[in-house]
């Protein structure tokens, strides 16, 4: 008994049943991470990489890395949150009459939630961040983010987050609530488990690092444009992130407060969202999707432009309607705010306010076709090159535009009715979202890298990543339209009716495609670096229009020797055309940041204060709670965050970059 | 300086890159906006707050109500305490403007105390309320009650450690830059608990004790 209780107090409700011993998937893929894990930990430190990724990489406070890392981290996850589409592809298509398929309910509820909540806020997230960061400084001129530091810990937040989402894998196991972690399933009394708890904890520690990096965001476009540079000469996908991260500072609160309070539900007995003693579990919905509506234009917007700096750069023309496309992004964000109820228009809440949402909704419809149509007027008469990045924006204007219209369909109260949590909604998302913010995601990639990294992407395996994408996506979404349209319901793991059978065999042939995309896309990566020499392209590859394009690929640390001064909207293709000259004498010393552990270390703790939680590890919580705010107070004290790059050095630098282009 | 008209009326060629010194990229300018819309999502927490008070405001089930309950006198006092603090946190500011150290850290103390004070008597309000059986799991509408006010008392809470730290890096170094732009933003945020306060007082104990 006294045993017993010391365990208790040591390891809290963790315990050797924790372990998912009696699950062969599970044990499986653990081996495999295990095995892979240690490879790549044992060959980091064979080559002694440890130090180097510790001092460039980790404790960097520079934008561009940070950029990097994120998409790392956005790749990294999207495998994950792609093997669990698959195991409910195969579960559905296998899964009729008699065959029970190979997964259980159990299992099955949770791989659906963590697909969505991964694919969300660790895939879609950290890759549309990733781009921001990335991009977005260059475009503007600036020398850095306005809050390097911050920036640094808002990557390792996320990180954090996406830590306790992978270890829910292996110990305990993950949320059956859906992907917003609905109430009633993820009460208490209903999910007693570890499950909503890794799920809070992990989305409130990422929720707060996205929230601090909005903030970055908008302070960066804000304060730090190069001179000349008035916001109406902001390139377009810097507008789009701006109304992006303003949305992010506007929901993201709302997220943490609606969270909070089911925690506190959960683990001290508040009545929040309970059934009985006067709690409310449509408020959770309310809020969740007073977060969640905005969210998709959080990340479609910057994706928006994306398409927008690709259309304009491969037909060779300035972007149609500038104005009118800055107009639209301010008009959408400030409209995706009204609209949250759509998502549950069965709640009730009568016909009125129906009618209000439902035409809110598509009205929203309106400034996006404006967008389309200037993407389309930008490539009228223009020079059209198909280079992979102008190939995503054809694909996607194609699939994007069934989405718009299946969500107008949606949009329309008594059609939801009958459409409402059918698979038909869940086409239309997934249409959505991967026409829309991956396929944009992936032709980002493949139009940045030469920046980054100065050399193109291998072009023909990204033709086949391309196709795979594409093909495997209409092959897996379009008999789920079918499907919804004949009633199935979303989150089934088994169906009786035998005949509906070939569309879900379809649509797993389409995951299948999707795949092979998939791996030529690892492989287009692998090869590229391989093949790196051959690929090599000068500082402007693709005869660009915006201010990234204007210093060397890969920029230094300081990006611009001399901060650009603006004239023009397309401010690069103004100083070519009128052969404007970076001067080759005359540097300054450069102001500059210095790299900080501090980051790393406080999302180390935050994810240690997450475990002890999910896992009633008091002590454990407490000290990493201490911990954290002992340390931030500590870092306070640390008054010399910067240095200067001496002007030799920056002399230096160009000079052999000149060299090296010559 | 540089100039920024596009064509050179005067025949001189545009200038395309600034060659000459620029501090402008990290200033205080960059902190106070970002501070600033970091308050502002904090205030979005407490309208989630609130709008959730506000529909679970009635939801008793059986339990207490707020005229019940609420102890008028004793939130009077309380908001004394914080509107007092606001005043002395002024005061502080208006210190640091006169670059006098030891007045800034006098009054910031001051503030810290009366922020105490307020934590105190709030503290002693939710002993009291558990004790008559009005816990915050008795009903939806004391969820929402202790969590509104609670938060509340958190930020309260933190700004009492950030005053304590404040005073330590004030006697460290003084009011050199950074110290400057700290407590600009700690007076900030001093100053949004109160009008958060405000809110707190009007919504939910004086509408609440009216119902």
């Amino acid at each position: 008994m006294f045993n017993e209780t010391v365990l208790k107090t040591i390891f809290g409700r963790l315990s050797f049943e924790s372990f998912p011993i009696h699950e062969p998937i599970l044990l499986v893929t653990f081996a495999g991470v295990v095995v892979l894990g240690l490879a790549i930990v044992g060959a980091i430190t064979k080559y002694k990489l440890w130090g180097y990724l510790w001092t460039e990489w980790f404790t960097s406070v520079d934008h561009k890395k940070i950029g990097i890392m994120y998409i790392i981290l956005g790749i990294i996850m999207l495998l994950r949150g792609f093997a669990d589409a698959v195991m409910m592809r195969t579960q559905q298509a296998l899964s009729f009459g008699a065959n029970e398929g190979y997964l259980n309910a159990h299992h099955y509820d949770q791989i659906f939630t963590a697909h969505g909540t991964i694919m969300i806020f660790f895939v879609a997230i950290p890759l549309v961040v990733g781009l921001i960061n990335y991009v977005m400084p260059l475009q503007i001129g600036a020398r850095d983010v306005a809050f390097p530091f911050l920036n640094n810990f808002s990557f390792w937040l996320t990180v954090a987050g996406a830590l306790l989402v992978m270890v829910s894998l292996f110990v305990g196991e993950f949320s059956r609530a859906g992907w917003l972690n609905y109430v009633p399933v993820s009460n208490l009394q209903n999910s007693p488990d570890t499950g909503p708890d890794y799920y809070l904890w992990a989305l409130q520690i990422a929720g707060i690092g996205t929230t601090l990096s909005g903030i970055n965001m908008v302070v960066t476009i804000i304060k730090m444009r190069a001179p000349g540079m008035t916001m109406m000469k902001l390139p377009v996908f810097c507008w789009t992130a701006l109304c992006s991260n303003v949305l992010v500072i506007a929901i993201f609160p709302i997220l943490t407060a609606a969270f909070t309070m089911l925690m506190l539900d959960r683990y001290l007995g508040f009545n929040f969202f309970t059934n009985d003693l006067g709690g409310n579990p449509m408020m959770y919905w309310n809020l969740v999707w007073i977060w969640g509506h905005p969210e998709v234009y959080v990340l479609i917007l910057p994706i928006f432009g994306v398409y927008s700096e690709i259309t304009s750069t491969f037909t060779g023309k300035r972007l149609f309607g500038y104005s009118s496309m800055v107009y639209a992004t301010v008009v959408i964000t400030i409209l995706s705010f009204l609209v949250w109820l759509h998502h549950f228009f069965t709640m009730g809440s009568g016909a009125s306010v129906n009618s209000f949402f439902g035409i809110a909704t598509m009205v929203i419809s309106i400034p996006t076709g404006a967008k389309i149509f200037n993407w389309l007027f930008t490539m009228y008469r223009g020079q059209i090159r198909f280079e992979l990045p102008m190939q995503w924006v054809v694909a996607f204007l194609l699939t994007f535009v069934v989405g718009g219209m299946t969500g107008v369909m949606l949009a329309i109260p008594p059609a939801d009715f009958v459409l409402h949590n059918s698979l038909f909604l869940v086409a239309h998302f997934h249409n959505v979202i991967i026409g829309g913010v991956v396929f944009g995601l992936f032709a980002g990639i493949d139009y940045w890298f030469p920046k980054a990294f100065g050399f193109k992407l291998d072009p023909f395996w990204g033709r086949i990543h391309f196709w795979g994408w594409v093909i495997g996506y209409w092959v897996a979404w379009t008999p789920m339209y079918v499907a919804g349209l004949m009633g199935v319901t979303r989150r089934l793991r088994h169906l009786d009716d035998a005949t509906l059978q070939p569309l879900f065999v379809i649509a797993a042939i389409g995951v299948a495609i999707i795949a092979v995309g998939i791996a030529a896309f690892i492989i287009q990566i692998v090869v590229s670096i391989i093949n790196r020499d051959k690929l090599r392209v000068g500082d402007d590859p693709w005869n660009g229009r915006t201010l990234e394009w204007a210093t060397s690929s890969p920029p230094p640390a300081y990006n611009f020797a001399f901060t650009p001064v603006v004239h023009d909207l397309d401010a690069w293709h103004d100083m070519k055309e009128r052969g404007s000259k970076v001067p080759d004498s005359g540097f300054l010393p450069i102001h500059m940041p210095r790299n900080t552990g501090t980051g790393v270390i406080l999302s180390g703790l935050a994810a240690v204060l997450g475990f002890a939680m999910v896992w009633y590890i008091w002590w454990l919580a407490g000290l990493s709670f201490v911990a954290m705010i002992g340390y931030g107070i500590f870092h306070t004290f640390n008054y010399n965050r910067d240095y200067h790059i001496p002007a030799e050095d920056v002399a230096e630098t160009e000079r052999k970059h000149a060299l090296a282009g010559a | 300086m540089t100039t920024l008209s596009p064509t050179a009326e005067d025949g001189a060629p545009p200038v395309f890159y600034q060659t000459e010194a620029d501090e402008h990229d990290h200033s205080a300018g960059g902190t106070t906006l970002g501070f600033w819309i970091y308050l502002m999502s904090d205030a979005l927490i407490f309208a989630t707050l609130f709008a959730t008070y506000g529909v679970l405001s009635t939801s008793y089930a059986g339990g207490p109500a707020p005229s019940q309950i609420f102890d008028l006198k004793l939130v009077a006092l309380n908001t004394a305490m914080l509107l007092i603090s606001s005043i002395t946190c002024g005061m502080a500011m208006i210190a640091m403007e006169q670059g006098q150290v030891r007045s800034t850290q006098l009054w910031l103390a001051i503030t810290g105390l009366f922020g105490a004070a307020f934590i105190g008597i709030e503290l002693y309000e939710f002993t009291e309320l558990i004790h008559e059986g009005a816990t915050p799991m008795r009903s939806g509408f004391l969820s929402g009650f202790f969590t509104l006010v609670g938060t509340h008392g958190l930020h309260v809470f933190s700004g009492l450690i950030w005053i304590c730290v404040m005073l330590v890096q004030l006697g460290q170094r003084g009011l050199v830059m950074e110290n400057r732009r700290r407590l600009m933003c700690l007076s900030m945020f001093w100053h949004l608990l109160d009008v958060v306060w405000i809110g707190v007082f009007t919504f939910v104990y004086l509408l609440g004790v009216l119902r």
